[in-house]
């Protein structure tokens, strides 16, 4: 066991090394970084020292050395915990995705639940009441769920608030509990604000999982062991919930290391981007689309390494829920 | 046996296969026409084709770039009945009057009761364009009024460059379908060529392609297609960028096919007509495109239609993004990049239209790929 | 004179299907007593799997009796002069009183022993399972003048483990207290249906039903495991309903022999009668399909002529007729056969025997 997982926390780590290597370059990738584009507004402005400040930032970044050196040197910084600054806020990295990871993280672990609890009971009930009415609405919701992607979801629930309703729905807080202290109020508020975005998310991701929770479940139903289970005389529910979903849950299991955890990071960032959410999701699009390299380089390998890691966890969480998984 | 009788022999061999291949495609047919929601999807996606693909310009009442005074108009309802409760078989819609207000600066319109437009079939248009790229033609399928000067007709409103929606839609709907269907095409022939190279030869070279496509499956889908379209220098061309970002979906997508198709060539490499194939001394590539490939081919249809959404969302969420494709092309993604804000929502909610007919067209695909894998599959149960 | 245990009465089952419907069983009318082994034979397909799960109100879906009953004789393990007859097929298939006589009253044992044990449990943990819903051990609560008061009151999780092994032992599995904690896939064929035997008499029940329980085994384990039900139905008293499409495995099993026939039955006799005094053509052609030992022959063994009929379209009035060597034309394509008593406990269901 233990030798199992050292020997996947290497391959991690090779790959992580490896991962972050590719990030680097496909940010570095386009032509005209955040740099060079800054120079020429800046000097537009009439900014006389600009050149000189923007050679400084070259300098202190290394950004004329060649790339292996300059790859080696952001690597390592990483790893101390500095993950570079941010070119167009001006400020550390670790500050900015810090501001926003508390929020970041609520949101997602409050989606994950719900497209969870949705994906599994949904799928369960639909399996165990093949054919019935419940089945075929299930079925037939979660096919429109699957042609509906977050943010296009997120794009009709804006048009039904803003249009409709005529309702303000976007951020997380009110402009009163903004940069309010934590209270039990400003918490409502955010409740009040968060169910939106998460029922979107949980929305756009449930469905899939639903289809796979209940494919496996007719799959598992069909089995003798379920009605030699049944023979025993054991209820109903017993024999749905410790004898099915038991060994129908597996698949669900890697979805939660290989989707979900990564997703903790980057979050459904579309969505976030229509809501104008103040997660990290748009901070990464946005760095992306002004070429602001090391927030966007920290994010990505930040997303991949959750997905390592939720690969090795959902691996071993396997070997302990199935006893016929065997490591090697 | 005789020469004669030898190709006796090799025509009734032919008949023979022709009417298994036959009984199996009916078969398949016969379970594909039961599932009435894959013959509804199969048609709605037929139909997006037809209309969008091959005659927008026939189906579009305006050209993809023609440009009208009219700017951010909201649509015009298509009316039977005016104001005055008097009936018209032939349906009609109100003029439009611009309205500035200056407080809010917005441009507004208001339905102008006096002028009606009538609805006519067959119209011809300003400019004659080419059917199908070589067809001269200038009939529209419906317009307003040829006979009237100035008549309009913009059923789901006009864009800030005064640009009739119903037709941007029209043509927005052939890029978008286009990027799904040759992306998905590049993506089968990348995975499956390796998928089923690796899954033939075996060691070293499976290896390679299994270790790359384990590293490229590493990356979250998502936020590495941001990336590398966020790669895509802004400079290029829009055709260039096109390309690229179809190049990009084909990258990130192909390996999850290749390692399906692997999996299938090592449980078909064992059966017995291929080693009947191999004893007889047929070369490893006609082994691998003759006897291996077909027997994937029903696995790789269903995969490949399942897929085709993933790409058109891909496409729509990343130009709308602003990363995908850019203006002068046309995607439904494209014109969303119009409803990027609220603001924009709260005041020219039309704008918005493109997005049920995305989400039709992935919901087709869908019920279609699902009766497809129903079907091709003899021995699914359910 | 034995009691009655099982009643099964013109038992009418249906399976509507999008092709049609399946009239999967057809009046089957038979009795089980208690401590009697009933054989149940016939081909694949023929009902006698569905009859033994209408017994246990575990009809697959979505068939439906449609006609007829079945009575469950129940009387009390803790207070055995009462009885009660309970009609099985009124009850609520998920509710508690059908759960106390499934796993309580009849045990049941699967064809597919590789798959009939959830593979994420122990066996030790599935023969737990029966126990603490059914096994009740007496607790004395003190003695009033000659009689004792006594409560019953379930197994806790220790004494589950100890019965555990002691019914992994009784069912000849080496190393009990070792394999109690071994999971399905850790156990070959033979020992996991040995596990599954364990599973349905660990709460002593008054019935076995055992669906061809050898038959995805190889022939050695086959006889260890009839063996192994030969004893436990001797020492325990029970009685058992043995379906299987295996003449050779009934015969040293049965005291009476149901034979079925694309949802009818056609003969009902004692053992001995349905070897050596056979009525019914189709039982004649089933043992005439049986190679027999030391009978030195050059004939080749001889098969049932035909097909086996879809089950949509069952043939008019005997089903057996297309295929029946006594075909009679005129009268067997025509007139359903009568269920009858031919000879003393002898019945049969077929027109040779009848006067039309």
């Amino acid at each position: 066991m233990l030798a199992y997982i050292v020997r996947r926390l290497g391959y991690a780590l090779v790959m992580i090394v490896l991962v972050s290597f590719v990030s680097f370059l496909i940010i570095e990738l386009p032509p005209g970084d955040f740099l060079t584009q800054k120079l020429m507004e800046l000097q537009a402005q009439g900014d006389r020292s600009a050149a000189l400040r923007i050679d400084e930032y070259r300098a202190r970044y290394g950004l004329d050395k060649p790339l292996l050196e300059r790859y080696w040197i952001w690597a390592s910084n990483f790893i101390k915990g500095d993950f570079g600054e941010s070119f167009e806020y001006e400020r550390p990295v670790k500050d900015l995705i810090g501001e926003r990871f508390t929020m970041t993280v609520i949101l997602a672990l409050t989606t994950l639940v719900i497209s969870y609890t949705v994906a599994i009971v949904g799928g369960v009930y639909s399996a165990t009441h093949q054919y019935s009415l419940g089945d075929q609405a299930i079925t037939v919701l979660a096919f429109l769920g699957l042609g509906t992607p977050g943010f296009l979801l997120a794009l009709i629930v804006l048009f039904v608030a803003v249009v409709i309703l005529k309702q303000d729905i976007g951020g997380l807080f009110s402009r009163e509990f903004q940069d309010a202290p934590w209270s039990l109020a400003r918490v409502w508020d955010l409740i009040k604000h968060l169910w939106i975005p998460a029922l979107i998310g949980a929305a756009a991701s449930a469905p899939a999982w639903l289809r796979i929770m209940r494919g496996n479940m007719l799959e598992i139903l069909g089995q003798p062991f379920i009605e030699a289970a049944r023979a025993r005389g054991l209820k109903k529910k017993t024999v749905t919930w410790r004898h099915a979903v038991r060994v129908a849950i597996n698949p669900m299991v890697v979805i939660l290391g290989s989707e979900a955890l990564p997703g903790l990071i980057g979050g459904n960032a579309l969505v976030a981007i229509v809501l104008g959410l103040p997660t990290i999701g748009p901070l990464y699009v946005d760095a992306l689309q002004s070429q602001d390299m090391y927030m966007a380089g920290t994010v990505l390998v930040f997303i991949v390494m959750m997905m390592l890691i939720g690969n090795l966890l959902a691996d071993l969480a396997l070997v302990w829920l199935d006893p016929r998984i065997r490591l090697d | 046996m005789s020469d004669q009788q030898i190709a006796d022999q090799e025509i009734f061999e032919e008949i023979k296969e022709a009417e298994v291949n036959q009984s199996y495609l009916s078969l398949v047919w016969w379970k594909f026409k039961k599932n009435k929601l894959a013959v509804v999807g199969g048609i709605i996606v037929l139909l997006f084709y037809i209309v969008c693909f091959f005659f927008a310009e026939f189906f579009a009442p305006y050209q993809l770039h023609e440009t009208k005074e009219y700017f951010r108009a909201p649509p015009q309802l298509l009316r039977f009945v005016d104001e005055e409760g008097s009936f018209s078989l032939r349906p009609f819609v109100y003029g439009l009057e611009e309205t500035i207000d200056m407080e809010l600066r917005l441009r507004t319109y208001e339905n102008n009761t006096d002028v009606k437009y009538y609805l006519h079939f067959f119209v011809p248009g300003e400019q004659p364009y080419k059917l199908l790229g070589f067809i001269p033609a200038n009939i529209h399928l419906f317009g307003a009024d040829p006979n009237v000067e100035g008549s309009e007709m913009f059923l789901f409103g006009t864009d800030s460059l005064g640009r009739d929606l119903f037709s941007r839609i029209i043509y927005g709907g052939r890029m978008s379908l286009w990027i799904g269907l040759l992306g998905q095409l590049l993506t089968m022939a990348l995975g499956v060529s390796l998928g089923t190279i690796s899954g033939y030869y075996g060691g070293a070279t499976d290896i390679v392609v299994q270790r790359l496509t384990e590293f490229v499956a590493a990356f979250p889908d998502i936020p590495l297609f941001i990336a590398l379209a966020a790669a895509i220098p802004v400079s290029w061309s829009p055709q260039m960028i096109y390309l690229m970002l179809t190049l990009i979906l084909v990258f990130i997508r192909w390996g999850g096919l290749a390692r399906q198709v692997r999996g299938l060539i090592l449980s078909l490499r064992e059966r017995e007509y291929v080693l009947a194939a191999k004893s007889a001394g047929a070369t490893d590539r006609r082994i691998m495109f003759k006897h291996l490939v077909p027997g994937t081919m029903s696995h790789v249809i269903v995969i490949a239609t399942l897929m085709i959404p993933g790409m058109i969302l891909s496409e729509t969420a990343l130009s709308w993004l602003g990363l995908g494709l850019r203006p002068p092309l046309t995607s439904w993604g494209v014109l969303l990049q119009e409803v990027s804000n609220v603001r924009s929502i709260r005041f020219y909610p039309w704008l918005l239209i493109p997005v049920p007919f995305v989400i039709f067209s992935i919901l087709a695909f869908n019920m279609l790929g699902d009766g497809l894998r129903d079907a091709l599959d003899p021995y699914g149960g359910r | 004179m034995k009691e009655t245990l099982v009643e099964v009465n013109d038992l009418h089952i249906n399976f509507e299907v999008r092709e049609g419907t399946v009239k999967a069983v057809q009046g089957t009318t038979f009795k089980i007593n208690r401590g009697q082994t009933t054989g149940v034979i016939g081909e694949s397909g023929c009902g006698k799997s569905i009859t033994a799960k209408a017994i246990m109100q575990m009809i697959p879906h979505p068939g439906k009796i449609v006609q007829g009953e079945v009575l469950y004789h129940f009387s009390d393990k803790t207070n055995p002069s009462q009885e009660e007859i309970i009609r099985i097929n009124d009850l609520d298939p998920d509710g508690s009183r059908i759960r106390e006589i499934r796993g309580g009253e009849i045990g049941m044992i699967f064809q597919e022993p590789m798959s009939s044990l959830t593979p994420v449990y122990t066996a030790g943990y599935q023969i737990g399972e029966a126990l603490s819903l059914h096994r009740l051990v007496p607790q004395k609560l003190g003695d009033q003048m000659d009689s004792t008061i006594q409560k019953y009151r379930h197994v806790t999780k220790k004494e589950a483990r100890e019965i555990a092994i002691d019914m992994l032992h009784k069912v000849g599995l080496p190393k009990p207290e070792r394999r109690v904690d071994s999971y399905p896939h850790e156990l070959s064929g033979g020992q996991r249906q040995r596990v599954m035997v364990a599973i349905a008499l660990s709460c002593d029940p008054v019935m076995l039903i055992a669906d061809e329980p050898t038959t995805a085994l190889d022939v050695s384990i086959e006889a260890q495991i009839l063996d192994i039900m030969r004893d436990l139905q001797e020492t325990e008293d029970m009685a058992i309903m043995f379906i299987t499409h295996n003449l050779g495995v009934v015969a040293g099993m049965a005291e009476d022999i149901i034979v079925m026939y694309m949802g009818k039955q056609v003969e009902h006799a004692s053992a001995d009668d349905i070897f050596y005094n056979s009525k019914h053509p189709y039982t004649k052609a089933l043992l005439q399909s049986i190679p027999k030992v030391g009978r030195r022959t050059t004939d080749r063994l001889a098969s049932i002529k035909g097909m086996v009929p879809s089950p949509f379209e069952l043939p008019t009035g005997c089903v057996f007729h297309p295929r029946c060597p006594s075909f009679m034309p005129g009268k067997c394509d025509q007139i359903v056969p009568t269920w009858q008593e031919v000879e003393e406990n002898h019945w049969v269901s077929c027109l040779l025997y009848e006067e039309v």
